[in-house]
């Protein structure tokens, strides 16, 4: 029951955790691009009830940043309050250009003037780092996703060939397998991004992102995968089934694979964060998604000066996204294990 | 009756030998005469001697060998080891006497006579003479040597001759006029003929003082010499007692008794030992983390310097290269946009340099229209037109040349095609990579579409200068010198560094033939002011055709223990050492450091 009630905690944080990233660009309040130059660094904004004078407003306000960083320390950066907007729930937005619509959204929330409400601060360039997380979330999260799709697909695939088929086919997997995680794939990649077109929008980086992770780490659920099947193919049901003449995708495909889908399960739980992690590092390098694109990683590298992170805390914001989500996948990962285990579906030595 | 005895024989002595002693001394100079040194008497706060500063390098030197050295950390090192014959003072830009106490240049400025210190000595004690520089330069001319130097010591393509004169004078001829002839001597360094001579010889000159040279191997002219090295860790230098400068007291320089450089391989962890107390002067400080710092220092026993805006510029450029229609269409295609001034003038005009100077650089840096930065004071051109960011104009510039924008926004082509393309950076400069990423949202309000691609460093290199496979790129660049003439390779066609058209071996426009015309003249003239006239139009031209857009200069940010004397930072050369032998602790607490 209680390891019900943790299934069941973890998938519903995590649906709640992705339902404003997959809706990002409703909940987010404004573009990931969008700069504002004035308000640079930004610390997140404070959210009034009471004005200057001490009367109390129903509806919320913010007040004017006013920032010229480079003035850091001193009484340059500051609020205004003489210039105020209100917090407003589904705000329009629109771009016009020659009088014509050219795109126009709805967010959750916004203001009602020329203010801005930065939740988490601003970066650099005064680009909302609110926007930038949900936004940036797609790609981290998206190519995690996409990723671990791949690389147990391609897992599953080798893994089954070789512990079904053994013989030169279980050689030549396991030894590309080991090559795999042998060679050193971030430097490799470096090379490899000096060969390919200078221009790749943000869809091209985001698959691309994905294949690469993806292919990159098919080798250890492969082995693992391998493993299983090594131990169910001389089960007595796949022995017997195999003796009355049954093909071999059909017994793969009624007998073993259910077997296999347990591991598999557990597997994907474990690799999104991992995959995840890795296009958190390719773009922190610079070799994942672009600006003006966010992503987790690339919103990170602003951290690797130490002026960001002595002066701008909430330059972490990317970095304390991944937590939650980490923390939800393993014990999401850690009850589907014991939840097969219960139904004795696991690959354990009590099946 | 004794002494007397002897004292007629001494007289008969004296008279048989005196008219040849008086003859050797009126021939050849006394010894005492000889052995009196030419010492150079610098001004300035007298200090006191001892103690031991710690500064900082990215990266271990790969030489001390001055014939060889190429890379920045073995130049700033063997600056420290080796003297030159004419030394350019990073303070003031001008030249001074070094090694050579006075010079003179005949009429037609292509001969110049230059007397050396008399009784100066290496830092092994080994006397300096005229052989030694007919010696040095004669290594760094060689062909088979192949130093760096080489190409400095040309002009019009020839090598200047060298000529001893006397034990004591040499003289230099040039093929021809050269303004800046003086400041040819700067940086190169006298090698000591008695340790070098044979290994020239035996072809072997590349080969020595690397890394594993042992201290008393080298010896060199300059304020300290080699103590110890540990690679990966620290180099040490200690005070050369033969050093030929003193103080306006008597008193001999260098007052430091060391220096030592940590390797610290990046410019935060730099920051934070410098921070922590650990280092003493700091330089090439970004000014992000010149804000850091700025931040606690009234709690610090530092103070930091903001120098203004050093001979170091920033800009954006686009291939003009020739590239084959075949192999490159794309970037052949966009070449007919490229190659458009008004193009270039609407980008220019499109970016918020102030915008760049504010969130990139913190304010410390200054915008920049043309490449002579306005920390150059003897060249700088103040009457080019510095426009405000204007994406009116720009619209209007691009309106003028066919470029229209479609229903949807997008800016199209007379053609139809939408303009799009992309910057290379390297992310390894973090102001550089920020830079193109605040130039594409400016463009994007012109409707262009701009796409930042950061590439290592050796990738971005080699699509400039190899493969002309690019569309644009953001580059800085920064000169050793204030005066025109090494940039002479950046700005006239078929030059090393014309980055953006390295293909173009005779000018491609009218102005671009101006350009050549007046950087190759300017080199033979030998007045200031007309010469100063001549590269001003060239700014003009620069800030008028964009054949590269200009946008920032970086401030020179450096930093320095409160206790430190003498110190006089400079934006030229080694910003904080360049004078390190005019450095001292005040305090005798720093001094037993």
């Amino acid at each position: 029951m209680i390891r019900n009630k943790r299934l069941c905690f973890s998938a519903a944080g995590l649906l709640l955790l992705h339902l404003p990233i997959a809706g990002a660009g409703f909940f987010a309040p404004y573009e990931a691009a969008t700069q504002n130059r004035e308000a640079a660094f930004a610390p997140p904004t404070t959210i009034h009830l009471l004005d200057s004078g001490g009367h109390l407003h129903l509806r919320p306000f913010v007040c004017r940043w006013i920032g010229a960083e480079g003035s850091v320390g001193s009484q340059a950066n500051r609020e205004d309050c003489g210039h105020t907007s209100s917090l407003r729930l589904l705000v329009h937005d629109e771009t016009v250009y020659g009088g014509k619509t050219l795109s126009s959204s709805w967010h959750l929330f916004g203001t009602d003037g020329r203010e801005h409400i930065f939740l988490l601060g601003t970066d650099e360039y005064g680009r909302d780092q609110f926007s930038r997380l949900l936004h940036g979330g797609q790609a981290s999260l998206g190519a995690g996703l996409l990723a671990t799709v791949l690389t147990l697909a391609l897992g599953l695939l080798l893994g089954c060939m070789a512990g079904y088929f053994g013989s030169w086919v279980d050689d030549l997997v396991m030894r590309t397998a080991e090559l795999f995680m042998a060679l050193p794939w971030v430097y490799l990649l470096f090379a490899v991004r000096a060969f390919l077109p200078l221009r790749l929008d943000s869809r091209q980086t985001f698959l691309l992102l994905s294949g690469v992770i993806g292919l990159v780490g098919w080798a250890r659920p492969a082995r693992l995968i391998r493993g299983v099947i090594l131990s169910a193919k001389q089960r007595n049901y796949v022995v017997a089934a195999r003796g009355f003449g049954i093909s071999n995708l059909t017994i793969l495909r009624r007998h073993i694979l259910p077997e296999v889908s347990s591991v598999v399960l557990t597997q994907a739980a474990l690799l999104i964060p991992q995959c995840m992690l890795a296009e958190v590092t390719l773009s922190f390098l610079g070799l994942g998604v672009g600006e003006p694109q966010p992503s987790w990683g690339n919103m990170l590298a602003n951290l690797e000066s130490y002026y960001a992170l002595t002066t701008h805390w909430w330059m972490l914001a990317s970095a304390l996204a991944l937590l939650p989500i980490f923390f939800l996948l393993y014990l999401f990962a850690d009850s589907l294990q014991q939840r097969f285990q219960v139904l004795g579906l696991a690959n354990t030595p009590y099946c | 009756m004794r002494i007397r005895a002897n004292g007629g024989r001494l007289w008969i002595w004296i008279s048989i030998l005196g008219p040849w002693l008086m003859w050797g001394t009126l021939l050849h100079g006394g010894e005492a005469a000889r052995t009196a040194e030419d010492v150079l008497s610098t001004a300035g706060e007298t200090g006191q001697r001892g103690g031991r500063l710690v500064a900082s390098l990215h990266s271990d030197p790969r030489t001390l060998n001055p014939v060889t050295a190429l890379d920045a950390n073995s130049k700033q090192i063997i600056g420290l080891l080796f003297a030159d014959l004419i030394h350019i003072n990073p303070y003031t830009e001008k030249t001074e006497a070094s090694l050579a106490k006075s010079w003179r240049a005949s009429l037609d400025g292509r001969r110049y006579i230059l007397e050396l210190r008399r009784g100066i000595r290496f830092s092994d004690g080994y006397p300096l003479s005229a052989d030694d520089v007919v010696f040095s330069f004669q290594v760094y001319l060689d062909e088979k040597v192949h130093s760096p130097q080489r190409d400095l010591l040309e002009v019009q393509g020839k090598p200047i001759q060298v000529r001893k004169l006397g034990p004591y004078r040499v003289e230099f001829e040039l093929a021809e006029p050269y303004a800046a002839a003086e400041r040819m001597f700067d940086s190169v360094s006298i090698l000591p003929r008695h340790l070098l001579e044979r290994a020239y010889h035996e072809g072997k000159i590349s080969e020595v003082w690397g890394m594993a040279s042992q201290p008393a191997e080298i010896a060199g002219l300059g304020p300290f010499r080699l103590k110890q090295y540990i690679p990966g860790q620290q180099i040490v230098l200690e005070r050369n007692p033969y050093y030929w400068k003193v103080d306006s007291s008597g008193k001999r320089l260098p007052y430091l008794d060391e220096i030592a450089f940590l390797i610290v391989p990046t410019e935060d962890a730099q920051v934070i030992r410098f921070e922590a107390g650990d280092i003493d002067v700091i330089s090439r400080m970004g000014a992000q983390n010149y804000a850091a710092l700025e931040r606690d220092q009234h709690a610090g026993s530092y103070q930091l310097q903001d120098l203004g805006p050093g001979l170091e510029y920033h800009f954006l450029f686009f291939n003009l290269n020739d590239v084959d229609p075949q192999k490159r269409p794309e970037i052949r295609r966009k070449q007919e946009w490229f190659r458009h001034r008004e193009f270039r003038e609407a980008v220019s005009a499109a970016i918020d340099r102030e915008a760049i100077v504010r969130l990139v650089f913190q304010g410390r840096a200054t915008p920049l229209w043309d490449q002579v930065t306005p920390g150059n004071k003897m060249w700088v051109n103040t009457h080019v037109p510095h426009p405000a960011r204007s994406l009116d104009g720009a619209a209007a510039l691009l309106r003028s040349v066919g470029f229209t924008r479609r229903p949807d926004g997008v800016l199209v082509d007379e053609r139809g095609r939408p303009v799009e393309f992309s910057i290379l950076t390297n992310p390894g400069n973090v102001q550089r990579t920020k830079m193109a990423t605040i130039i594409q949202d400016d463009l994007s309000q012109l409707e262009m579409q701009v796409h930042v691609v950061p590439l290592e460093f050796q990738a971005v290199m080699a699509r400039i200068f190899d493969s002309y496979d690019y569309e644009a790129a953001v580059l800085g660049l920064v000169s050793g010198d204030a005066d025109p003439n090494p940039e002479i390779n950046v700005w006239t066609s078929g030059g090393a560094s014309h980055l953006w058209a390295l293909t173009e071996k005779q000018p491609a426009t009218d102005w671009q033939a101006e350009i050549n015309r007046l950087m190759r003249a300017q080199t033979g003239m030998l007045n200031y002011q007309k010469r100063k006239h001549a590269y001003d139009r060239v700014q003009e031209l620069v800030a008028q055709f964009d054949p590269v857009i200009c946008v920032v200069s970086p401030h020179v940010l450096v930093g320095v223990k409160k206790t430190l004397g003498g110190f006089k930072p400079a934006v030229m050369g080694d910003y904080v050492l360049w004078n390190a032998d005019q450095l001292f602790w005040r305090n005798n607490v720093a001094a037993r450091r």
